[in-house]
């Protein structure tokens, strides 16, 4: 019995929920292993558990074979158990060394800091790590990618030999993601077990062992990550299996052009950017992340400046200076961050629908007419299948997919003909991520033109047809779905990339 | 973009203003375009002694100003500076005059007090949960109230404490160089103001304020007793405001029970034309004196200009306006 975990009959109860139900996990020394299952199946819970952030109810966790029962996060770290949260959780206005220390900082006396050997121990975990960073650098200052490096920085620190990692590849691109595999198999052929939460089943089949699924706050199963097809996996999680090919488009109509861009640029963000997208249409936008497709979107949208180029709705040219001459224009963009600009998330569902068109509902004087936003909120609830008790409920307490409903609803009530979705499944799950396509899909049979950006290669595959794609503010082809697959997406999303390499080494 | 050296050998000095100097060279200059403006405007403003008025002027608001500075970066707010330092100075008139007992412990009674009610605000916010803008709005009326009862609502004259009035007005630089009076007051000020800025940058108890600032649940989640840290910051900052509350009673050698109301608005102020931000995570006590000295010069120099005392209050409105939306531009543009 050398397992580095052992949890068995967990039991965890929210007010008003059972989140988990008899679940059970292991570790073992060397290996990777994935645990997957929709969003509130009880993941997270369960590694917030073993990592000492929540109370047990019940059951028993073995770590190195010794019964612990840790209170707070500082009991499961000293026990080896390090945690790196789905969101970051690093303290911006820090520097890299700082934030790794937090807490453990070297002191001298009378509670005085060694700055010296904070930064000296922090370069010594970097450079186990392979990681080129200086320690000093306030952390608002780097990537994402970095700051997860931090993280993992900060993980290790604590001479962690079992490494919880809740989404860490969510906001990274291709480059980055090879880079913290890397720097995982290294940790795994040193012994550390590493528990890898994703939704992505790409990734486990590179990087899992062995996957243990979780549905309804119960453990499903365990199976080894390699031998099990994907479709299984799928099957396990949400008790039915899915369809992952290409979904049924219908045509479109390509003598009817809804929106065409042409010759848009800004800076180094956007560089000539010309595309069109057709009545019916669903164009999709791919790419690595920073490749300018959100600032595309924004620009066109009027969110952001443009220096030149021309934005033509239904062959009409229009001066879009701001959001509220696109949407009067019949442009609609639902941000990538819902929570940030897409609701006020505090408010009720009929809320928020009747947000953007608060004139529909109010009266000269200005006061608000609540039984036509119900019926309206009502309406949509039932045409979205937004799953939620009822329209005054607080948005904030539906799940993603039903928030991202919610969003949907807001701007189709504004009737727009162009709807622009940056990245509309994100942190969605599988059974949600369903609803959603099939839902961009009928809006674009319903004569709508739809650009969905995402950075999902099998999403844009699945939905789009036809694929944009971009590279360092440039538009490198736009793919048929006929023609698309990974790798000429890939190809065409690296183009500029490798060109400039050759040029200009070592630049950024 | 960091103007930190990592390798350069920099001093103490060197070092604490290093860590935002972008961040108060606005200020900086605002203070020295001030300066030079009431200079040529008027041929008495840079007279020694409206110099040293102006910095005596700016003692007990920039004492006040540094422990809100602490409590800010930590992303909260403490409105009950003002009365808290009234507070302070009626129980110091009470050990000292009512109760006639020797001076130092008047002035370990102040520091005890402040830290004291400091402990209060910051468990409130710890451990009760309630918003700091709240848990010290209530402080606020409690001590104003508290300083009223216990002084039955007159002043307390420190008439029978002999030097007590030293405390601020007498001049120990002045002893040794007669050509610098520079009032103890201002001296006190620089002292705890170097104090706050070697603990905020060099101490564990600085860090967790930053970090606090900066993402709690963060801080939490790696271990650390956030609240404990929080209620140490709130006291420290009390204790400094009982340091404050030791000098306006020494300049008026008395406690006005009164006195108070505003106080932490001009004190937040200052901390604010520092470039603090609100938000919490950034600021510096460098900064935080820097705006507190152009709101004591542009007072001053618009009274040498005879400008009505009303248009002061309004400039000194529109200046912190001003500030931060220059903090805000230069901050986008940095971005």
């Amino acid at each position: 019995m050398n397992d580095l975990v052992r949890m068995a009959g967990i039991e965890k109860r929210f007010p008003g929920v059972h989140a988990l139900n008899n679940a059970s996990f292991d570790l073992q020394p060397g290996e990777v292993h994935a645990l997957m299952g929709e969003n509130g199946a009880g993941k997270s819970t369960l590694m917030k558990i073993l990592s000492g952030v929540y109370a047990r109810d019940g059951g028993a966790i073995h770590v190195d074979g010794n019964a612990v029962d840790f209170h707070g996060p500082r009991a499961a770290q000293d026990a080896g158990v390090g945690i790196i949260h789905q969101e970051l959780s690093l303290m911006n206005d820090l520097t890299a060394a700082q934030n790794i220390f937090i807490g453990r900082e070297p002191r001298r006396s009378f509670g005085r800091l060694d700055e010296a050997a904070l930064n000296r121990q922090a370069a010594e975990i970097f450079s186990q790590m392979n990681l080129d960073l200086d320690t000093r650098t306030p952390v608002h200052q780097m990537t994402i990618a970095k700051q997860q490096m931090v993280e993992i920085a900060k993980a290790l620190s604590y001479r962690s030999h079992i490494l919880v990692m809740d989404e860490p590849t969510a906001a990274l691109n291709d480059a980055e993601i090879s880079d913290l595999f890397t720097i995982i198999r290294k940790l795994r052929s040193e012994g550390a077990g590493i528990i890898y939460i994703s939704h992505k089943m790409d990734e486990l089949k590179q990087i899992a062992d062995r996957v243990t699924i979780m549905r309804d706050g119960e453990t499903v199963g365990t199976v080894p990550a390699a031998d099990t097809p994907i479709a299984d996996i799928i099957k396990m999680m949400v008790g039915r299996s899915l369809n992952d090919g290409a979904l049924e488009l219908a045509e479109y109509d390509d003598t009817s052009v809804a929106l065409e861009v042409n010759g848009l640029s800004r800076g180094h963000e956007i560089r000539d950017v010309s595309f069109k997208v057709h009545k019916g249409e669903i164009l999709g936008f791919a790419g690595l992340m920073g490749a300018g497709r959100t600032e595309v979107a924004r620009a066109v949208f009027g969110a952001d400046p443009s220096d030149s180029g021309t934005v033509k709705v239904h062959g009409q040219k229009l001066d879009i200076k701001s959001p509220t001459d696109a949407v009067a224009a019949g442009i609609g963009y639902l941000s990538e961050d819902r929570k940030h600009f897409g609701l006020a998330t505090g408010m009720s569902v009929r809320a928020n629908i009747a947000m953007t068109n608060l004139k529909q509902f109010s009266s000269r004087l200005g006061t608000l007419d609540e039984s036509a936003m119900q019926a309206t909120a009502q309406e949509y609830i039932e045409r979205l299948g937004i799953r939620t008790p009822s329209d005054r409920q607080e948005v904030r307490l539906l799940s993603g997919g039903n928030q991202q409903k919610v969003v949907i609803a807001k701007w189709l009530l504004r009737d727009c003909d162009v709807l622009i979705f940056d990245e509309p499944t994100r942190g969605i799950d599988v059974g949600a991520k369903a609803e959603i396509y099939k839902l961009l899909i009928d809006l674009a049979e319903q004569g709508r033109a739809i650009i969905v950006i995402s950075s999902e290669l099998p999403e844009v595959l699945r939905i789009s047809h036809r694929i944009a794609v971009m590279c360092e503010g440039r538009l490198t082809g736009i793919l048929d779905r006929r023609d698309a697959t990974q790798e000429s997406i890939m190809k065409l999303a690296t183009q500029t990339m490798r060109e400039q390499s050759i040029t200009q080494t070592g630049a950024q | 973009m960091t103007t930190d050296k990592p390798d350069a050998q920099v001093g103490l000095f060197g070092r604490l203003v290093a860590s935002g100097a972008h961040q108060k060279l606005l200020a900086f200059a605002s203070l020295v375009i001030l300066l030079l403006g009431f200079s040529l405007a008027s041929p008495n403003f840079m007279q020694t002694s409206n110099i040293i008025a102006i910095l005596q002027a700016t003692s007990v608001n920039g004492v006040l100003a540094v422990a809100a500075t602490l409590v800010i970066i930590t992303g909260g707010i403490d409105l009950s500076v003002g009365t808290l330092m009234t507070f302070t100075a009626v129980m110091t008139g009470v050990v000292l005059t009512n109760l006639g007992l020797p001076l130092p412990l008047g002035i370990i009674t102040a520091i005890a007090t402040g830290a004291f009610c400091g402990f209060c605000s910051g468990s409130f916010v710890a451990k009760m949960k309630i918003p700091p803008f709240i848990a010290t709005l209530g402080m606020m009326l409690i001590l104003k109230g508290l300083s009223l009862v216990i002084s039955g609502t007159r002043p307390i004259y420190f008439n029978d404490t002999p030097g007590f009035d030293q405390i601020s007005n007498g001049s120990l630089i002045g002893a040794f160089f007669p050509s610098l009076p520079i009032p103890n007051g201002v001296l006190i000020l620089f002292l705890v103001a170097a104090a706050a800025a070697y603990i905020l940058n060099r101490t564990v108890l600085g860090r967790y304020c930053f970090a606090l600032g900066s993402n709690e649940e963060s801080v939490r989640l790696s271990g650390v007793n956030t609240d404990w840290w929080k209620i140490a910051i709130y006291s420290l900052a009390g204790a400094i405001v009982g340091i404050g509350g030791l000098l306006i009673a020494s300049r008026l050698n008395s406690a006005q029970p009164a006195l108070g109301l505003g106080y932490e608005l001009e004190a937040i102020a200052a901390v604010v034309i520092g470039g603090t931000s609100l938000s919490g995570g950034r600021g510096t006590i460098l900064g935080t004196l820097i705006g507190a000295l152009i709101m004591a010069v542009l007072i001053n120099g618009l009274r040498i200009l005879s400008v009505a005392q009303e248009w002061q209050t309004v400039v000194t409105g529109v200046i912190i306006i001003l500030a931060v939306y220059a903090d805000m531009v230069r901050r986008k543009k940095s971005a």
